[in-house]
């Protein structure tokens, strides 16, 4: 591995973990005993303690109801679902609002991060550092800080700036018509952060990918493109469903680029909302419950996604 | 299996060349694309180093000309170097601390049979694939309810929970590519447990080991939205950068994100340089 | 360099099992000191397991292993005075040759680790490699890297696992005799572990075959090959023509009744539990000792005949020639013949007899063929 960004993230799973025992040869891989419970209980007991416990307590505080009579900001432990309703019904627009910039966000990471990825490992092969040099490139974005790249889009896409001129000379922009303040902004920067996630399990897996079985494609009489379609697609799913895994989530539950690049109507996004009722409110069971609604409703299109795909081995 | 076999010459030569001119245009299309591409991913990066050049004074958002003063003073504004300070300790701190708790899981996970193997990668996967502001709002509900006083300890301890299972990650595809059979060598040849870890297996995972550190600083390094939930009134770089934003971020931020930029870019072009070199060299000794 | 420190290898009722797998069942085993002992078996057999438990990498379920008449069985694989040859090396890749070599002299803290591994590399013709990196070599010197950086730490036993098995047959040949020289020299008792029946008999004095987590039989490799006790043993180490009939005649030389023909074989040759009249034993003999009656001649007097069959494969392999004859109800059975003078003019679809000393017959219980070729 030569760069630091993150590989296929999701969709590691060790494999051969089946049946124990059944052969003396490959029993050796792996060790009984509680040398390896040693090993994995101080990682295992900190994410309990910093994460399945907070996950409760998250559950418990959307529940809470207000002190009677008390301040803005103090709750007691209650069960009050009807939090969810509310909140529910008061915030839709910017929870579904965060799931459709996802999508479009994820769906401009493919376009974008797709034919980078083949680029690299296919048409890269058998020269190393070419590779590596382009894979760097794919990273670097990352090397610069996020809240700044987010600003930069401000100035790139700023009233006065090349690409808003450009357009209004090209006519595809009215000439009153602007670019910040926008959700086309707000989705050009989603799109832009998440673009080495995707490459990087793409390209992870078309490198793995043997090329022989392309070149065997084109034996076979498949034109370049049905080879792409028939071949190289297909075995190049995995770094897919990862990449659209490790873009959709965190783009949905992001309000960076929503809160420096939107406006304050028709681009909100649920993290905003989250992060305002949490701080600015002191509404803590509106922004628990909602918080319990973006994760439930993430768990359910993921697992949803990941049956349609066929690829549950990869969690 | 069979490995198909491939004949070489498969393509009648009669094909038309209007064919071959497409097939040309096809093949420059893709290249030419990825420049476009290139060109997206890196124009905010661009303009982060040019406007770190800029003159603009405490608004910097529009080019007001050149200058080289931000480069002379990069603590020039208030709290700008303190912020950073504060993301360097974290990050260092949080990366120690998961680098070592994820590594050690890692290595459970490949080497050892124990129940409850489904659970465990499950814990590690969960973390990965919750959004950020959940993680965020989890951890402030937990903080607010045992009453914890937010700053420096509570932004660790949350960096350590979400880049734990990174390192995992990371580190457990190294732990997989690892012959067993080179720990129960060096058993063979007299080494004690603690001996074959520290003589083989580490050695032998460091190029993961760094790695991973290297994913987890940047990530804790570049985070916003956890620290944000989970900071109180301490300030990151990240914070401070997000925070300014609205009434103006001084150029300096522009100076320290170009420097952390150039260095980070120096540091994995050089890996890869000498990564080539050493192809070279090793090409050379077997032949 | 020969080793003071060799000794004797024991196992009294080692068993393993993996949850509800038996990899090795109840095995006792004696390898005298400074002896060449193959463990030879088809893969799955419990041969692996069983050297594994014998470098203490594997614990055994139940059961004593002594090293040198002292018991190990509870000793840590770093404690064991055993070194392994790894099948497939297991040459740290971050060490240098050298250091590879060196590394168990330094675990023990032995003084001029260096210079004794140089010279541990010079036994193996590779001192001038000292510096490289294992995956700088080509496959046949890993072996020999392997192969110096176990011998070096003078083991009381030398544990090799399949070493040759990645190596083309050249290659292989060539460090047969190479190991069998330094077993000689270094007067190590050395447990080999193959399922190259061939490798077994060239360099071991001793083989166990080994099948099913069970040693079906043990001696010198001529002993196993002459005289095999069990259909596993006839089919697996070299091949064998197997048929079954009752015993009709008891006395020295047995009469057995196999499809109506008579056929005779030494009682000595016998390993079949009962041989009283009635008892059903299986009958063998060697491809290399049966000979064709082509039509017209007759056997020698004294002979086991069998046939006529018909001739269904002639094939040439330079050193002889090799002849399917098909017997019908007693099967198929393949007759080698030397490509001296006087071979017989033989071609396929020829009715011809098979015919055999009657003291190259062996005898083994009547169970049915198992499958071993």
């Amino acid at each position: 591995m030569t760069t630091v960004a993150p590989g296929p993230a999701i969709g590691v799973a060790a494999p051969g973990t089946g049946a124990p025992g059944t052969g003396a040869e490959d029993v050796a891989a792996r060790r009984a005993g509680a040398a390896g419970v040693g090993l994995m209980l101080p990682g295992t007991l900190y994410l309990v303690a910093f994460f399945v416990i907070p996950v409760f307590a998250l559950l418990a505080t959307s529940l809470y109801v207000p002190v009677p009579g008390g301040d803005v900001g103090q709750f007691m432990p209650a069960f009050h679902w009807q939090n969810y309703v509310t909140a529910l019904a008061d915030f839709w627009q910017p929870l579904a609002r965060s799931f459709w910039f996802a999508l479009l966000a994820t769906a401009g990471a493919l376009a974008v991060g797709y034919p980078i990825a083949y680029l690299i490992a296919v048409r890269g092969r058998g020269r190393p550092l070419l590779q590596g040099m382009l894979l760097v490139l794919v990273v670097a974005p990352f090397f610069t800080s996020f809240v700044l790249r987010t600003i930069a889009w401000k100035q790139i896409l700023a009233d006065d700036g090349y690409v808003v001129q450009a357009l209004h000379w090209l006519h595809v922009l009215p000439p009153d018509g602007r670019l910040t303040a926008t959700s086309f902004a707000v989705v050009v920067s989603l799109t832009h952060n998440f673009v080495p996630f995707m490459a990087l399990p793409i390209y992870a897996s078309l490198e793995r990918l043997d090329p022989r079985l392309v070149e065997a494609g084109g034996d076979l009489y498949a034109g370049p493109w049905t080879t792409f379609r028939t071949v190289t697609l297909p075995l190049s799913m995995p770094g897919v469903v990862s990449g659209t895994l490790l873009t959709f989530i965190p783009a949905a539950g992001d309000y960076v680029s929503a809160s420096l690049l939107g406006n304050s109507t028709n681009t909100a996004m649920i993290g905003q909302v989250i992060d305002t009722r949490f701080f600015r409110l002191l509404d803590y069971p509106t922004a628990a419950s909602l918080s319990v609604v973006l994760m439930a409703a993430i768990a359910v299109l993921v697992g949803l996604y990941v049956r349609r795909t066929g690829t549950e081995d990869l969690l | 299996m069979t490995r198909p076999v491939t004949r070489p010459v498969t393509r009648p030569a009669t094909r038309p060349a209007t064919g071959r001119l497409n097939r040309r245009l096809a093949g420059a299309l893709i290249p030419a694309y990825c420049a476009l591409a290139f060109v997206f991913l890196l124009a905010p990066s661009v303009y982060t180093v040019l406007y770190s050049f800029n003159d603009g004074g405490r608004r910097n958002l529009v080019w007001q000309g050149f200058t080289l003063d931000n480069w002379r003073n990069p603590c020039g504004a208030p709290q700008v170097c303190e912020a950073f300070a504060n993301s360097l300790q974290v990050g260092l701190l949080s990366t120690l601390f998961a680098t070592t708790l994820g590594t050690l899981v890692a290595i459970a996970l490949v080497r050892y049979r124990f129940r409850g193997r489904a659970l465990a990668n499950l814990l590690i996967f969960l973390p990965m694939s919750t959004p950020e502001v959940v993680l965020g709002a989890a951890l402030l509900s937990q903080f607010l309810t045992l009453q914890l006083q937010l700053g420096f300890w509570t932004v660790v301890l949350a960096h350590v929970m979400f880049n734990i299972s990174f390192v995992v990650v990371a580190v457990k595809a190294r732990v997989q590519s690892m012959d067993p059979r080179l720990e129960e060598a060096a058993a063979d040849l007299y080494a004690s447990p603690w001996q074959a870890f520290w003589k083989v297996t580490f050695p032998l995972l460091v190029p993961g080991i760094a790695a991973a550190a290297a994913l987890a600083f940047s990530l804790s390094f570049d985070d916003f939205i956890i620290t944000n939930f989970n900071s109180g009134s301490f300030t990151t770089f990240p914070k401070f950068v997000y925070v300014s934003a609205a009434r103006g971020i001084p150029a300096q931020a522009n100076v320290i994100g170009t420097a952390m930029f150039v260095a980070a870019l120096a540091v994995v072009i050089g890996a890869q340089v000498v990564a080539a070199l050493r192809r070279r060299v090793s090409g050379a000794g077997s032949s | 360099m020969r080793s003071p420190h060799t000794a004797s290898l024991e196992l009294w009722g080692v068993r393993k099992e993996f949850g509800s797998f038996t990899a090795v069942e109840s095995l006792d085993l004696t390898v005298p000191e400074g002896s060449f002992f193959a463990l030879l078996g088809p893969s799955g057999c419990g041969k692996t397991t069983t050297l594994r438990m014998v470098a203490g990498l594997e614990q055994p379920t139940s059961g004593v292993i002594s090293i040198g008449g002292r018991d190990v069985t509870g000793t840590a694989a770093h404690r064991r005075p055993v070194n392994t040859v790894f099948q497939s090396y297991a040459l740290f890749p971050h060490l240098t040759v050298l250091d590879n070599v060196a590394f168990g002299l330094k675990r023990k803290r032995v003084p001029d680790a260096r210079a004794k591994a140089r010279a541990g590399l010079e036994t193996v013709q590779l001192a001038h490699l000292g510096d490289r990196r294992p995956n700088q070599l080509s496959g046949g010197q890993q072996q020999r890297v392997a192969l110096a950086r176990a011998l070096v730490n003078s083991p009381s036993v030398l544990l090799l696992d399949e070493p040759l098995g990645a190596l083309d047959l050249a290659l292989r040949r060539e460090m047969q005799l190479e190991l069998k020289r330094i077993q000689a020299d270094a007067g190590i008792t050395f447990v080999h572990v193959t399922h190259d029946q061939e490798e077994a008999m060239t360099m071991a004095d001793t083989v166990a075959v080994m099948n099913e987590g069970r040693v079906e039989q043990l001696g010198p490799p001529a002993e196993l090959y002459e005289l095999p006790s069990t259909a596993f043993v006839a089919n697996f180490l070299g091949r064998s023509n197997l048929v079954t009939g009752s015993v009709v005649d008891v006395g020295e030389v047995l009469g057995v009744d196999v499809a109506g023909t008579r056929l005779r074989v030494p009682v000595g040759r016998v390993s079949a539990g009962s041989t009283g009249v009635g008892a059903v034993v299986q009958l063998g003999v060697r491809p290399e000792k049966v000979r064709i009656v082509a039509n017209g001649s007759e056997p020698t007097s004294g002979s086991n005949v069998l046939g006529p069959g018909k001739v269904t494969d002639v094939s040439f392999t330079g050193v002889s020639t090799q002849y399917q004859v098909d017997l019908g109800d007693l099967g198929v059975h393949e007759v080698f013949a030397q490509n001296s003078s006087g071979a017989p003019e033989v071609r396929v679809g020829d009715a011809v007899r098979l015919a055999w000393d009657v003291d190259h017959t062996f005898g083994l219980a009547g169970e049915p063929a198992r499958s071993g070729q």
